[in-house]
């Protein structure tokens, strides 16, 4: 388990990091916590033919609120956002969710930007930020562009980036007023990925959703934004409508099946997730359970 | 602590004054490790070694046709590729069978395959280099031409006719058949209750923190080859690698300083280790391997695939009259070398019933070969599989009665004062507290309280479970374990203890440490018999050329044998210090004592003379002494178990959880471990023995099992995917002990080392069952997974 021989170049700023991709193309990794990088080059899954370490860029460090807008940079660790003031009061679905992302010496190197570029479906933040709507910003040799979350991911390992591209920042909308969120996921062990999991953010008024964002992991090729949720917006909750709800949800997931879980599995604990989700959001602790006995 | 034995009328040599013995005392080797300097194979740098890898198959069943490994040589830092027709010069091959399990078969196996390989991970050749990472560059280069053949991966099936016979020179794919038959089963099922069930348990394996790490010095100029490996039996190993290198024994020595974990993993004689002693050979310098995670994967042995067939009979009182099992087994393509891999389906077949009066007793165990890694002892070797088929058995019988879980087993476990006794398999127990552990067990989980909480959240729709399981664990074994068979296995242990100029003590063990406290153990016994301060002990372990001759460290036999080795071999010393004290002293040996490093009045304790000037009187300045007195500050004894083949011992686990019925997720709340080892020499490390112990059952009952496809190829072979218990799942585990000494030994200590793997997946499982009784759901499959248990409740 030693990984391949292979250069290193260390990134001397965003511009010099983007010469040395544009010079190498997707012959090239960017090394930014390593969490998932060294490890498939340490079993020889990936062999780049260089490593361009971004870890030196203070440029893409910190976290910060512009223009109601948070600024999230790409090489914020898991352990930042676990810790942030700012992340805790305008987005506390992150916090909630890197509590469940492996264990602290992974959160201590691991960082956000790698994670979403990463793209792996099982993982919790790209779920987060489809839920959130967040932006990724993304900087390549012809300036920067924005893609929205919903659009980012595009498969298993695949994003919206191509590879003379850098991933530099998260911009995540401020929540407003009678906003609300819920992130659980189902692991076998704590620090797993997921089996299923559900990162949300509503709006609640009056007992009813007026908006509802579900972000569903590790049940396809990418987060998915269910389109079930709609039939829960603007309507009184009761279980027939959760079941009918649950119904969409089934005939939306088209889950892998792994040593974990069958498809049928994946689509039964999603079920269960939404139900728990919704009554938790609501506060109808009522909702929560399905049949029992 | 409950002593079920009164102690003797006079004082023994254990409860002296300033004696360590019952008492937590820090390891000795604490600091050493916990600063970093301990010595793993892992880390050892000798001048002029090598790097070996191992190209590995990646077919289950293949004939190689063809090896081309040209361009692989011709790579920068390469210094051999070596093949296993190459390597067959230096080595012999060897078959893993012994004599005492009639009828065990196996093939010739090769430290490096020739020809054919017979499961996914056996070596096809070697690459060595001078770092790792250029041996793994050149094996990217070596093109295999494999043919491939049809591996047999399903146990079921590998006895059928149309099932291609993996060895042709043994007819079939049967390794090994016990059968046995005690009392009349078939009468009493005839007037009883019957409640069957089929037991299934996941293929596991034992993922050591250190993987298996060995480093072979050949020295061409004193031909003797020097042996640096994390193993458990340092004199087996001596004796196997001077056996197939065509060497004397005295011509090899094994070094075994720190090891980072074994778990019986590290008992056996593996292929790619004894193609490094092979190559070191060959190429006349120091060979290093350290298997990856994945080879350890691959190629550590794995346990526990077990298929058993269940049968208990119970009248409407409880009395339970019969258990019959047929158990089936799959080893994977050959029986390992020197223990075998029948010993495990043989103690599934010597331990079920165990604990209860029951005398009907009928049992089948078949042991098949399949391609797939090998199988041989793990921790608590069967074990596991007895108990949990027993108490899922006794279970399911109290169920069909409507009789409470605890109380059917107060009905039928061996009375405390019904020894020494047998079993219906022909175990003999000296003195077991089946009844005292249980009651202390029920006292320390509140039984009835639990019981009341468990009723009450059902009304709510939380599903808690209680699961008890009674076990009885085979420690402290005698030659009839291995050396009746024919294996040059020692089941007996040496300790030389000497009193140095400076009155410390230097010890020398023949067993082996591993993380159990070995050392401190040891220490421990001399430093309390001879009336010398642990810190004046030092304890040297791990080296043939420099340690008595002894088995080492498995099968729960470090304290029981080699702990009393070391009582005897102090009582001696002992003995000889007071001779000389008292020759120098004008008094008599019976008049002194050695109380805290100096030798003291008897009767009144008073202070006579410090052991250092004993010391320096003794060795210096022996002219001062007597004529006709000759010191011997060296004392040696062995000791090995002779009356009882096994000293077994008893214990009761058991299992508090709660199931989420709708995911299918169990949460463990609490687990409780009464055990009785007899003498208890370090609270602290025999506690910690059964936890860590039963963290692995628990491992076993939820998270761990080798995935293998019908193909044969193993597709977990990580740690990602391959789950081991990790602390964030496990319970507060509180342990409480029984103490019935055996009096086979004057420390009349047992082990430990099993008892926590024994039961915990049986209590496990059956504190399920008990959360799903409402739904009527019975599972008697591990481990116990999410999508396990919503298929029993058919949630999905």
């Amino acid at each position: 388990m030693k990984a391949a021989a292979f250069a290193y170049a260390r990134a001397t700023s965003v511009v010099n990091a983007l010469e040395l991709l544009a010079v190498h193309g997707d012959k090239a990794k960017v090394l930014s916590g390593g969490q998932s990088l060294m490890p498939a080059m340490n079993l020889r899954l990936l062999s780049p033919e260089i490593v361009v370490d971004i870890g030196g860029l203070a440029e893409l460090r910190g976290i910060a609120m512009r223009g109601g807008v948070l600024v999230v940079g790409a090489l914020t660790r898991h352990v930042d956002l676990l810790r942030s003031p700012e992340i805790a009061l305008h987005a506390p679905l992150l916090r909630d969710a890197v509590s469940h992302v492996a264990h602290p010496a992974i959160r201590n190197r691991g960082t956000i930007g790698g994670s979403l570029a990463h793209a792996d479906p099982a993982s919790e933040l790209p779920a987060c930020v489809v839920a959130l709507d967040a932006t990724i910003v993304a900087r390549g040799p012809t300036g920067e562009r924005r893609i929205a979350a919903t659009k980012f991911f595009k498969g298993i390992f695949e994003t919206a980036l191509s590879s003379d591209e850098l991933l530099v920042a998260i911009e995540v909308p401020v929540t407003g007023q009678g906003s609300t969120f819920f992130f659980q996921e189902y692991a076998r062990r704590h620090g797993d990925y997921a089996v299923v999991g559900l990162a949300a953010l509503a709006v609640v008024a009056a007992g009813r959703f007026s908006d509802l964002r579900l972000g569903f992991f590790a049940v396809g090729d990418r987060p998915l934004l269910a389109a079930a949720a709609g039939k829960l917006v603007n309507a009184c909750v009761n279980r027939g409508l959760l079941a009918e709800a649950a119904a969409a949800l089934t005939n939306e997931l088209d889950p892998p099946e792994d040593q974990q879980a069958t498809a049928a599995m994946r689509r039964h604990l999603a079920t269960v997730l939404l139900r728990r989700c919704v009554a938790d959001l609501l506060a109808r602790p009522e909702l929560a359970t399905g049949v029992t006995k | 602590m409950t002593v079920t034995r009164a102690a003797a009328d006079t004082l023994s040599v254990l409860d002296r004054p300033n004696s360590y013995i019952g008492k937590t005392v820090p390891r000795p080797n604490l600091d050493r490790l916990l600063q970093g300097r301990g010595q793993y194979v892992s880390d050892l740098e000798l001048p002029r070694m090598v790097h070996a890898v191992f190209l590995r198959s990646p077919y289950a069943h293949a004939r190689i046709v063809a090896i081309d490994a040209d361009a692989a040589r011709r790579m920068s830092g390469v210094i051999a590729i070596v093949t296993g027709r190459e390597l067959e010069a230096v080595i012999t091959p060897w078959v893993g069978v012994l004599l005492h399990l009639k009828g065990l078969k196996s093939a010739p196996q090769h430290a490096i395959a020739v020809d054919r390989v017979c499961w996914q991970g056996e070596a096809v050749a070697a690459v060595v280099a001078t770092s790792r990472a250029a041996a793994e560059d050149a094996m990217e280069q070596i093109a295999v031409d494999y043919e491939e053949l049809e591996a047999v991966t399903n146990m079921r099936t590998a006895l059928d006719p149309a099932t291609p016979v993996i060895h042709a020179s043994l007819g079939d794919n049967l390794a090994f058949e016990r059968t046995l038959d005690a009392g009349d089963v078939d009468h009493a099922l005839s007037e009883s209750e019957v409640v069957e069930a089929e037991f299934v348990f996941g293929r596991h394996t034992g993922v050591t923190l250190e993987p298996r790490a060995v480093v072979a010095d050949w020295n061409a100029a004193e031909a003797r080859l020097t042996i640096y490996q994390g193993t458990q039996a340092p004199h087996m190993v001596q004796n196997i690698a001077a056996l197939h290198l065509g060497l004397r024994e005295a011509q090899v020595r094994v070094v075994c300083k720190d090891v980072g974990g074994s778990f019986g993993i590290k008992v056996h004689i593996y292929a790619d280790e004894m193609a490094t002693y092979a190559l070191s050979k060959l190429l006349r310098r120091p060979v290093k391997f350290v298997a990856d995670r994945i080879e350890s994967f691959n190629t550590d042995i794995h346990a526990r695939d077990h298929r058993c067939r269940g049968r208990i009979g119970v009248r409407p009182d409880g009395t339970i009259t019969a258990f019959e099992i047929d158990d089936l087994t799959g080893i994977g393509p050959y029986s390992m070398y020197p223990r075998t891999s029948a010993i495990e389906a043989n103690q599934v077949v010597n331990l079920v019933g165990g604990p209860y009066v029951t005398p009907n007793y009928r049992a089948r165990a078949r042991v098949v070969f399949q391609n797939k890694n090998v199988m041989c002892q793990y921790r608590a070797v069967g074990h596991p599989i007895a108990c949990s088929v027993t108490e899922g058995l006794v279970d399911l019988a109290a169920a069909k009665i409507g009789m409470d879980p605890v109380e059917i087993r107060r009905r039928n476990l061996i009375a405390d004062d019904g020894y020494p006794c047998a079993s219906p398999s022909g175990m003999k127990f000296e003195q077991l507290s089946h009844h005292a552990s249980l009651a202390k067990l029920l006292q320390m989980m509140d039984y009835d309280a639990l019981r009341a909480e468990q009723a009450a959240l059902r009304a709510q729709n939380v599903y808690r479970g209680i699961g008890i399981a009674s076990f009885i664990e085979v420690t402290n074994p005698s030659a009839a374990f291995y050396g009746v068979g024919g294996a040059k296995i020692s089941s007996q242990d040496g300790v030389a203890v000497r009193l140095d100029a400076q009155g410390s003590v230097i010890c020398q063990t023949s067993i082996t440490e591993q993380g159990q406290g070995s050392e401190s153990l040891t220490a421990q016994i001399v430093g309390s018999v001879l009336g010398v301060s642990m810190d004046r002990v030092r304890v040297t372990l791990g080296d043939t050329d420099n340690t008595p001759y002894g088995g080492g460290t498995w099968a729960s036999r470090g304290a029981g044998i080699g702990g009393e080795a070391a009582l005897q071999a102090a009582k001696v010393l002992r003995r000889n210090i007071l001779d000389v004290a008292a020759a120098i002293l004008q008094s008599t040996p019976a008049g002194l004592d050695i109380v805290d490093n100096r030798i003291v009045n008897a009767d009144d304790g008073v202070s006579r003379i410090e052991l250092n000037e004993l010391a320096r009187i003794v060795y210096f300045r022996p002219d001062t002494l007597p004529p006709g007195i000759q010191p011997e500050l060296m004392a040696t004894r062995h000791f090995v178990p002779r009356q009882y083949p096994f000293a077994f011992t008893n214990g009761v686990q058991a299992s508090w959880l709660e199931v989420d019925t709708e995911t299918g997720f169990v949460t463990l709340l609490k687990h409780w471990v009464v055990e009785d080892c007899g003498t208890i020499i370090n609270p602290q490390l025999v506690d910690e023995q059964i936890r860590g112990g039963v963290v692995q059952g628990l491992g076993a009952a939820l998270f761990e099992k080798c995935v293998y496809d019908e193909r044969g190829q193993l597709t977990n072979a990580n740690m990602a995917d391959y789950l081991v218990p990790m602390s964030g799942e496990m319970p507060d585990i509180e342990i409480g002990h029984v103490v019935s000494p055996t009096l086979e030994s004057e420390l009349g200590a047992k082990g430990a080392g099993e008892a926590g793997t024994a039961g915990a997946a049986a209590a496990v499982a059956n504190a399920v069952n008990d959360a799903l009784r409402p739904f009527g759901a019975t599972i008697t499959e591990i481990p116990l997974t999410p999508q396990v248990i919503l298929t029993a409740l058919g949630r999905i």
